[in-house]
């Protein structure tokens, strides 16, 4: 079994745009949407929900104002200026627990936070696990982990071939936890300045943790220069690219009818990411013979 | 006045509208564009600014003496984050994990823990055209960009106006960037992802009670959805962006748009205008 995760350190590169194709284009795989803060995929696989569940993570703490004397040290020891007046600031509390270790009166109690679902779900090309993180929460890379974990009991024991997951932009940490011990990250990137900035740092995230990266250049021919630039830099760096998919407003029309491109058009963007996941998938198969 | 550029959904045209709005409106006021999408921050690529200084962010992580440990297990026991464990006669720390709330070291009994910075980021200021930038930047293989994004905060100058450029999603760095803002533009487009997006971002800054404004960017392309949950949920949209591939390629090279095309300096302008207008009329309506 193989995961595969799609990143991109920009936004709005294409992740989901690859991870719905793939969706229709691979046999035998169960998708993940790792992208927890604002999760998107669904809303290409038509899912059916099989499956919602609590994610409990973390605590928050909570002053009893009868017991509290107002004694403030608290207020001073919090790191994270979570507590003002005497009331905790949810939002700023990291539930790191100091403040309920140190209160003389033992006013302080650290409650379980309920910051989100998970969910299984059907789909007509598979199972999909996907997630919402509550409005404004914390320990999105432990609801990703959450997912990651759903996602590959599902494929044990179906006997899956792929876990192909859409990942969150950025490199901190939900990416970190969606990139540990994959067989495989494809960075889609775009030939802009910011794009290219991007990727860069995105690259040296999976070199960090030893993940093997290849490169998808979306919307190649808004400027070829840049694309070139990046077909050089990939290649002084060892890194291949796999796919590059020409710019075009198909795209957008396939996502507001809510499917993959690949089953919305068989132009060229169509043809250019089936020929990317074959390469993949080739890549893939002879990595595991070798 | 502190106006905060946010999306939920990455890549709908923050930092082209951040980068936009504080080069037209140097000329009117003293201008601070803050950068807080510390995990990919580009508002550098297209203001190019000569970096006039930097300033490291740490964080505070144990230190133990063993020398003065008696593997009591305290710490450990405090750590909310397991950045600490003691095994028989051997205190580990992981510094990656920790969130440096300082528990372990105030309440280690034999006073044996004491504390050293780690960096996980730094901070960089400079001027570009008459606009001051602010930015900060994760180091890659960090998993915490909030403390970062709280060091960069610091340096807002409450005197001018401060665009604060936020990271995509709505997690604990959206609310980290955004928190203290008097306004919220929320950038989308107008297609389902744009749309499912831009409502997890209304409730975010709903939660913290920040007035909000669309800018509907690549319009034209897609659906009208976005419009209609606008009016539905009375969110004013303050500026509309068509889809135009001149724009898109004077992006791809870096260019900020009012400097490739100057005409939209204007509107622009007229943004910040409809935006402090919004302001006053709120602040009218509290007094009263």
């Amino acid at each position: 079994m193989k995961e595969i995760i799609v990143l991109s350190g920009k936004g709005g590169t294409g992740k989901t745009t690859m991870v719905g194709s793939f969706a229709a284009l691979a046999e035998s795989k169960v998708l993940a949407d790792c992208d927890v803060d604002a999760a998107d995929l669904y809303l290409l696989l038509s899912p059916s929900e099989k499956q919602k569940s609590e994610f409990w993570s973390g605590q928050v703490a909570c002053i009893d104002e009868d017991t509290c004397n107002e004694c403030g040290l608290c207020q001073e020891l919090c790191r994270f200026d979570a507590i003002k007046d005497f009331r905790v600031d949810p939002v700023s509390c990291e539930g790191c627990g100091f403040c309920s270790q140190i209160c003389p009166v033992e006013a302080i109690t650290m409650k379980e936070n309920m910051s989100g679902y998970w969910f299984i779900s059907d789909t007509r090309y598979g199972p999909l696990v996907h997630a919402r993180l509550g409005i404004a929460q914390e320990n999105s890379g432990k609801l990703v982990a959450a997912v990651r974990q759903q996602a590959k009991q599902i494929a044990n024991e179906r006997n899956l071939d792929y876990i192909i997951s859409d990942g969150p932009p950025g490199i901190g940490c939900p990416v970190i936890s969606s990139l540990s011990g994959v067989s495989l990250a494809l960075l889609v990137t775009e030939p802009t300045l910011s794009g290219m900035h991007d990727l860069e740092r995105v690259l040296g995230v999976c070199r960090h943790f030893g993940v093997p990266a290849l490169v998808c250049i979306n919307k190649y021919d808004l400027n070829e220069e840049n694309t070139r630039q990046i077909e050089s830099q990939c290649l002084s760096q060892g890194v291949d690219i796999v796919g590059k998919i020409s710019f075009d407003n198909v795209v957008t029309r396939s996502i507001v009818q809510g499917v993959p491109v690949v089953e919305y058009s068989d132009g060229r963007v169509t043809q250019e990411i089936e020929r990317m996941w074959h390469t993949l998938s080739t890549m893939l198969s002879n990595g595991s013979k070798g | 006045m502190i106006i905060s550029v946010a999306s939920g959904k990455g890549g709908t045209g923050k930092t082209l509208v951040a980068t936009s709005l504080a080069l037209s409106l140097r000329d009117i006021d003293m201008v601070q564009l803050l950068d807080c999408d510390v995990e990919e921050p580009n508002d550098h690529v297209f203001l190019k600014p000569e970096i006039a200084g930097n300033e490291a962010v740490s964080i505070l992580v144990p230190s133990v003496d063993e020398s003065k440990c008696t593997y009591c297990g305290k710490c450990a026991k405090v750590c909310a984050f397991n950045a600490i464990a003691v095994l028989g006669n051997h205190v580990l720390t992981f510094p990656q994990l920790c969130h440096g709330c300082g528990a372990c070291s105030y309440l280690c009994p034999e006073e044996a823990i004491s504390e050293e910075s780690r960096n996980t980021g730094v901070i960089e200021w400079g001027h570009a055209d008459g606009v001051g930038l602010v930015q900060g930047k994760l180091t890659v293989g960090e998993a915490m960009p909030v403390p970062v994004i709280r060091k960069v905060k610091e340096y807002i100058n409450k005197d001018g106006t401060a665009i604060v450029d936020v990271p995509p999603g709505t997690s604990c760095p959206v609310v980290e960037a955004v928190k203290d803002s008097d306004f919220c533009l929320l950038v989308t487009e107008p297609t389902p992802f744009g749309l499912n997006d831009l409502a997890l971002a209304v409730e975010t800054v709903r939660e913290l009670s920040i007035p909000c404004g669309v800018v509907l960017n690549r319009a034209g392309v897609g659906d009208r959805k976005v419009e209609e949950y606008c009016q539905k949920e009375n969110i004013p949209i303050l500026l509309t962006i068509p889809l135009d591939t001149e724009i898109a390629r004077l992006y791809s090279r870096g260019i900020p748009l009012v400097e490739g095309l100057p005409q939209w300096k204007e509107s622009f302008l007229e943004l910040y205008t409809r935006v402090k207008a919004l302001m006053d009329e709120r602040n009218h309506s509290i007094k009263r």
